[in-house]
């Protein structure tokens, strides 16, 4: 039995307006960002609100291109590509274990889990600060990789477990019945189907680590292991700052996360709602 | 093929034993159901053969070979899930075939037997598609099919049919018979649906509170239950056990009548005595045990089912056979047919009945 709902024009012109409204406020920033990579210097101030400026330029692209900028667009992608893997690797594993085993203590680390969640970063600097520099790896990309490895590991071991605990437990079982080991069974049946959940910790992972700065700002003072946002920071000197080349280095910026999540975009909205809800 | 042994198997999780003294001889080739109410250890039992589940105590073994430290790509067993358990991310024919992938069997001889089980089981036309676009019917098919290519000594199901609607469940319960014909496997079987235990088993395992409660063949659970547990389990509509009281002439029910059981040495010691509703006859007026009111009557066609109110508050059910026109309401006479008549003991064991009456 079908049934023709009939949509009233208003209600489907007023969804959209919504819908609208919400994309323009979201993308607004990213327009002006751009908008103000584009435009000539001369122009940045005198014509300040103008929707659209009166000429364009690639200057500003040119003058980011030969700067540091592809120094620390390099550093920042081996640090987010090491994080997001490695902290990926390790939540996998963790959720793995507090989806399908019992063991004692399990419920205390956990509790530990969260706890570590509730602090504010910034009372946590001066003691992260102290460590890395007593094992001598300040200015380096590794001590940038550990960090962020360790911080996002918690949230990201929820995400891997609910994850698991999507797949049934059926499928691990009727591999062994088939023949399979525990580890055949968790690399031919369970890891194919969770392909989603670790695509969304990678991306997750990923631009947490892109977007980092406090962290970075500390750890790193040396010109050649800045990362991105860090290197940011250097168009503002003591007495002006160059927006225009700022914002050209912030589209480039840009490219890397849109191509990651465009790239796993199909795995990511699977992923996200199907560890919440049971499909 | 195989015979499966259990010997004074037990199962604890921490400090609670959950099941316990389980022997049982599954012979080769045999058809065995387990069955019991929900709770009763009947999967955990499957599971246990199974090599999913370890067991605390006692021994499993298969042909004599002790298996209770196996893993279970070792023991050689196929298994039937509930959830059929199909891998979502394989086509039809992959998932039958997925055993023989981890056996590293060579890729034609693979595609060869997967074919072949596709043709037995009517999914020839499928083997390209994923489990997602199959109909319940034919993920229970495809399961059958995983479990027969792996070749194993003993085939194992865990409730198979419950996630099918009635029609398609009789179509299976079927299929699974032929091939079990077919096959002559070993095979243990658990439901909570006593049709399916009755109508597949060789031998049927009643279970209750992670104990056996009787080990037979469904006539046998049938006619001779061990005790009011497995009388009252197995048939439908359920047996009708009512309070009795040893008294001159015989068993006195609690509304005065007496059955007389004379012969039987032994009813002295009844507390209670069981009647299937199939053996209580309607009889004419005055001929009857007892004169009851028809409180509710089911017309099924083959069969009339008569829920009566006795005096003593406790209903009876009567099966009748064919057509009968009793109407709610109604008063009529009833009969226990005597030889068919269950004795409990106060503890809720069958008393032998020593003598014909």
């Amino acid at each position: 039995m079908s049934m023709i709902v009939r949509r009233s024009p208003l209600r489907t012109a007023g969804k959209y307006a919504a819908i609208g409204f919400y994309l323009i406020f979201a993308l607004f920033p990213i327009y002006w960002l751009i908008k103000i990579a584009l435009t000539p210097d001369a122009l940045i101030y005198t014509e300040g609100t103008r929707m659209l400026p009166s000429a364009l330029t690639f200057d500003n692209f040119a003058a980011v291109l030969q700067s540091d900028f592809l120094g620390y667009f390099t550093n920042s992608l081996i640090v987010s590509l090491g994080a997001a893997a490695g902290t990926t690797l390790i939540a996998a594993a963790a959720g793995y274990c507090f989806s399908r085993f019992r063991f004692a203590g399990k419920r205390a680390i956990i509790a530990l889990l969260l706890v570590t969640q509730m602090f504010p970063l910034l009372m946590i600097i001066a003691p992260i600060y102290k460590i890395v520099a007593g094992l001598g790896l300040l200015n380096s990309l590794v001590s940038l990789i550990v960090v962020y490895t360790a911080f996002n590991i918690p949230f990201a071991t929820f995400l891997m477990q609910s994850f698991f605990d999507g797949i049934p437990e059926d499928l691990e079982e009727a591999a062994m019945m088939d023949g399979c080991t525990r580890f055949q069974a968790l690399r031919k049946v369970v890891f194919p189907l969770t392909l989603p959940g670790l695509g969304a910790t990678l991306g997750f992972v990923f631009t947490a680590a892109w977007s980092e700065l406090l962290f970075a700002l500390m750890l790193i003072s040396r010109n050649d292991s800045m990362t991105f946002p860090v290197g940011l920071l250097t168009f503002v000197s003591k007495f002006s700052v160059d927006w225009g080349q700022m914002m050209a280095a912030g589209t480039l910026a840009l490219i890397p996360s849109c191509l990651f999540f465009i790239f796993i975009q199909r795995y990511l909205v699977q992923g996200l709602t199907s560890g919440a809800v049971k499909g | 093929m195989a015979r499966l042994d259990l010997k004074d198997v037990s199962k604890s999780y921490g400090n609670v034993e959950v099941m316990r003294d389980i022997n049982l001889s599954i012979g080769d080739g045999e058809f065995i159901v387990l069955v019991g109410p929900s709770g009763c250890g009947k999967s955990t039992l499957l599971r246990m053969i199974a090599g999913l589940e370890p067991i605390t105590d006692g021994e499993f073994s298969i042909d004599g070979q002790r298996m209770n430290e196996l893993r279970p790509r070792d023991r050689d067993i196929a298994m039937v899930f509930q959830s059929y358990a199909l891998y979502p991310h394989m086509t039809v024919g992959r998932n039958m075939g997925f055993s023989k992938e981890i056996a590293r069997a060579p890729k034609e001889e693979r595609a060869r037997e997967v074919a072949q089980a596709a043709q037995t089981l009517g999914l020839d036309r499928l083997i390209e598609r994923y489990p997602r676009e199959l109909s319940g019917g034919q993920r229970q098919r495809v399961a059958m099919g995983r479990a027969i290519i792996r070749e194993p000594r003993a085939f194992l199901f865990d409730e198979p049919l419950s996630n099918l609607d009635a029609s398609l469940r009789v179509e299976m319960r079927l299929e699974i018979a032929r091939m079990h014909r077919k096959l002559n496997a070993t095979m243990v079987y658990v439901t909570h649906d006593q049709v399916e235990a009755l109508t597949l088993a060789d031998r049927i395992v009643v279970l209750e509170a992670g104990r056996i409660q009787q080990v037979g063949s469904p006539l046998e659970l049938y006619e001779r239950p061990a005790n009011k547990f497995v009388a009252r389990f197995i048939g439908s509509p359920m047996m009708n056990v009512l309070p009795a009281r040893p008294g001159a002439g015989g068993l006195r029910l609690p509304d005065g009548a007496v059955l007389d059981v004379a012969g039987d040495r032994s009813a002295g010691e009844a507390v209670e005595i069981g009647v299937r509703p199939e053996h209580i006859d309607v009889v004419a007026p005055e001929a009857g045990d007892m004169v009851v009111k028809a409180e509710m009557v089911e017309h099924l066609g083959s069969d009339t089912n008569i829920y009566v109110r006795t005096e003593s508050e406790r209903g009876i059910m009567v099966r009748a056979h064919g057509h009968l026109p009793v109407r709610p309401g109604a008063e009529m006479d009833l009969h226990f047919q005597r030889d068919k008549l269950h004795l409990f003991a106060a503890d809720g064991t069958t008393i032998p009945r020593t003598g014909a009456p």
